[in-house]
């Protein structure tokens, strides 16, 4: 047994990948073996590790399987072409596995490279800085400039190595013609260099190794630490369920059955989908009965029963029966695709937001370099030389470049991360932080969202214990949600005989010589005109049900909140207006408008956007990710549609709606000390930079003045992490037993 | 001060294993699963990762 319970809202929702599915994604090592990268969300402990490895090692054919707990990936190598029961023995160990998205690989390159240059740069600086002490304590004569020498020649490897980071960047922004903040740094940095070689060479008092490298020091520490945070984040994403197929199961003319990727699915082929898959392709029903469960698609919260000739759309759910379809659009005409394309269509304030950072570098970079040209063009007016204004110039350029700066936004941005990462909440990127603290208006998407997305049984107090009972024993023959939700009753178990699931009807079974049916009412009871779910005995309808889709919990809380703190609150739904109206009350939104396309809601958030609002939207399904690409900052829970999960800047892991309220104060907080910390680095160049122009910055006062900054900076963002947690907060301990923890 | 021409060279020697070392160990992929790292330590056999 692992600590951890498995069995989630997130795998509940999923299908699991089929055999052939497997097989296109392993990887041919060349020798005889393949690699497959499975994604497992519910693996968060040395346990699970321990469950997961073992339960994988016992199978014959497998040679390794190792989990990698930072990315939840299990990475499985065997021999031969056939592909080992993975996925069942993972299910049996609790852990039911997805395909892990390919275009992510786990291995990161840049984060190698990135640790690559801090560590030659600490490397570098920690040594400079040694032979530095000893100048500054007084060493003259023949031993500095043998001290300054091999600084140069350490120095040397650190600009090229953990320099070119810089450079590349720098560059790149030359030559679009923009300004950022690696362009001072690059400047500063190789110019120092250059001079403190012409120094050294001309036994010279003063260098700047020390502050060139400690600089780049500095800096890559915080651009490490920016990018730790994005990756973790896109890669605890990414490894949730995919709602697309890879592909499907063919049926050729001869009634030959082939498993083909998407790509070769055209207009007019026929395709089986089982009960528990997901529908590939926009498609016709040829043959078959089966429910849909399409509340990631279209928002409606009640499955829909499907027949021979209905229209399906690509990525709902097929419950209860198999289906036989023709495909009506190739995968890259499908709804889904049309989906992407409005998403980025919609890409709205997020690609007009230029980040604080971006913003405060397009102003201080030129400010800096002005700063240092007028500083060395007055020294020799004033009559020094070249060589000693040149000197003064660089100093400025030194102590302006923004070691403080560099870090005052990344590190509250890692900081906040982290607070959220502990509450269930991830965060893509900072700039997400920074348009969350400007919204002022929200909207919600209803199922899914302010909903659980799962029907509950409701006023089982009108039904007999006894038929409660009998339909609790029926429903847990068939995976349809509804009857999931009357399963959950169960008690006893009662032996009925013959049970039989009807796809897109119901379920029936006989008790002694009683022909019992639970289903759509004018099926177990055998007449036109009677609707709803209903137990029927031999024909007649004895107790009918009711269900309503659960409210997340905290949804309330949440809304009045949101609407105290950030504005106006108004739910956008797909779903039918009476289920709407129930769950508006129930969370307290006035506002609200049901039935709508995913046009819809875009054109609804591009009228608040043109009203003035910055728009928060928080959505999961498939027809909400237009809106959350439109949007100025989105959430979206973890059991979202996958492009709804990559369009948010925010994922919550929990089922609590709380989750909002904390991501916002977060931001506001982040935001606060963001601006804080920039105050900071200002106030620190108006005191610096007087000293420097006027000749009186040394190397040691130099690295004196960035250390201290930067330490101030750091001191401040850590000040997040110092307040009470909402994390202890236990209304939302009991829902994170059950979910994804994070 | 004689002892610098030792000194020096050694102290740099010395950084430099550790500077080799640290880049040994990012190329064969040891930061790459911090997590597991610090929760791995808690499995009492190491079969399953043989």
């Amino acid at each position: 047994m692992s600590c951890c319970a498995p069995g989630t809202e997130v795998a509940a929702i999923a299908a699991l990948p089929s055999e052939e599915e497997l097989r296109f994604a392993a990887r041919d090592l060349g020798d005889g073996s393949r690699q497959l990268e499975l994604s497992l969300p519910d693996v968060h402990c040395a346990g699970c590790i321990r469950t997961v490895e073992s339960a994988l090692s016992r199978l014959p054919s497998v040679d390794n399987a190792r989990v990698n707990l930072s990315t939840r990936r299990v990475s499985v190598r065997w021999r031969g072409e056939a592909v080992p029961p993975i996925v069942p023995a993972l299910v049996e160990a609790g852990y039911p596995p997805h395909l892990a998205d390919d275009s992510q690989p786990s291995a990161d390159p840049v984060l190698s490279e990135l640790l690559r240059a801090v560590a030659v740069a600490g490397f570098a600086a920690g040594n400079i800085m040694l032979l530095s002490v000893s100048v500054w304590s007084g060493a003259e004569g023949a031993t500095r400039d043998l001290f300054h020498w091999i600084s140069a020649l350490i120095a040397l490897p650190a600009l090229a190595i953990s320099g070119r980071i810089y450079y590349r960047s720098a560059w790149n922004a030359l030559r679009q013609r923009r300004m950022n903040m690696d362009v001072p740094i690059a400047i500063g940095v190789s110019l120092a260099y250059a001079l403190s070689l012409y120094d050294t060479w001309h036994s010279g008092q003063h260098a700047y190794f020390d502050a060139s490298v400690t600089l780049l020091f500095f800096l890559l520490i915080g651009r490490t630490l920016d990018h730790v945070m994005r990756n973790r984040a896109r890669a605890a994403v990414t490894g949730l369920a995919r709602l697309a197929p890879r592909g499907a199961l063919v049926l050729g003319e001869d009634g030959t059955r082939d498993y083909r990727p998407l790509a070769e699915i055209r207009p007019g082929t026929r395709i089986l989908v089982a009960a528990g898959e997901r529908i590939p392709v926009d498609a016709r029903v040829e043959a078959g009965h089966s429910d849909l469960d399409t509340a990631l698609v279209s928002g409606e919260s009640a499955p829909q029963p499907v027949a021979p000739g209905a229209e399906i759309q690509a990525g709902t759910l097929n419950l209860t029966g198999p289906l036989t379809l023709v495909a009506l659009r190739p995968a890259s005409e499908s709804f889904l695709a049309e989906m992407v394309r409005m998403m980025e269509a919609a890409e709205g304030g997020r690609a007009r937001y230029r980040r604080i950072a971006d913003r405060v570098a397009a102003l201080y970079a030129p400010v800096v370099h002005l700063t240092a040209l007028v500083t060395c063009l007055g020294w020799v007016l004033a009559g020094a030389g070249w060589h000693e204004a040149i000197t003064i110039a660089i100093a400025v350029l030194i102590i302006t470049c923004p070691c403080a700066l560099g870090l005052a936004v990344p590190i509250v941005q890692v900081v906040a991360a982290r607070r959220l990462f502990e509450n269930g909440i991830l965060v893509k990127d900072g700039s997400g932080l920074e348009r969350l603290a400007e919204a002022d208006a929200v909207v919600f998407d209803k199922t899914g969202t302010l909903t659980l997305g799962q029907p509950r049984l409701t006023g089982t107090h009108r039904i007999s214990p006894r038929h409660l009972e009998i339909a609790a024993a029926l429903a847990s023959h068939s995976r349809h949600p509804l009857s999931q939700a009357i399963a959950e009753r169960t008690a006893g178990i009662i032996a009925f005989e013959e049970v039989r699931e009807v796809p897109g009807h119901g379920v029936e079974g006989r008790l002694g010589s009683d022909l019992w049916r639970l289903g759509r009412a004018s099926w177990a009871a055998g007449e036109e005109g009677e609707a709803g779910t209903v137990l029927a005995r031999d024909g007649r309808i004895v107790a009918r049900f009711a269900f309503s889709d659960g409210i997340r919990p905290g949804a309330r809380a949440a809304v009045e909140a949101l609407r105290a703190d950030v504005g106006p609150v108004e739910m956008l739904s797909g779903d039918m207006e009476a289920a709407c109206r129930a769950v508006a009350e129930d969370a307290g939104i006035d506002a609200w408008q049901s039935g709508l396309l995913p046009s819809g809601k875009v054109a609804r958030i591009e009228e608040l956007a043109r009203q003035g609002h910055k728009v928060l939207m928080v959505g999961d399904g498939l027809n909400d990710a237009p809106a959350l690409g439109a949007a100025h900052v989105s959430m979206a829970p973890a059991s979202a549609a996958d492009i709804g999960r990559n369009a948010a800047d925010f994922v919550f892991l929990r089922l609590d709606l709380g989750a909002v309220t904390t991501a916002r104060q977060v931001a506001v907080r982040a935001g606060r000390l963001i601006r804080q910390n920039i105050g900071i680095a200002v106030v620190y160049n108006l005191i610096a930079v007087p000293i420097a122009i006027l000749g009186h910055v040394t190397p040691l006062v130099a690295a004196i003045a960035m250390s201290g900054s930067s330490i101030l900076v750091i001191g401040n963002a850590l000040r997040l992490l110092r307040t009470a947690r909402p994390g202890a907060d236990p209304r939302t301990a009991p829902a994170a037993g059950r979910t994804v923890t994070a | 001060m004689s002892m610098l021409i030792f000194l020096i060279p050694v102290a740099l020697f010395l950084g430099g294993i550790s500077l080799l070392a640290f880049l040994w160990a990012v190329r064969s992929g040891q930061y790459e699963d911090l997590d597991g790292a610090a929760q791995r330590i808690l499995l009492d056999d190491d079969k399953p990762s043989s």
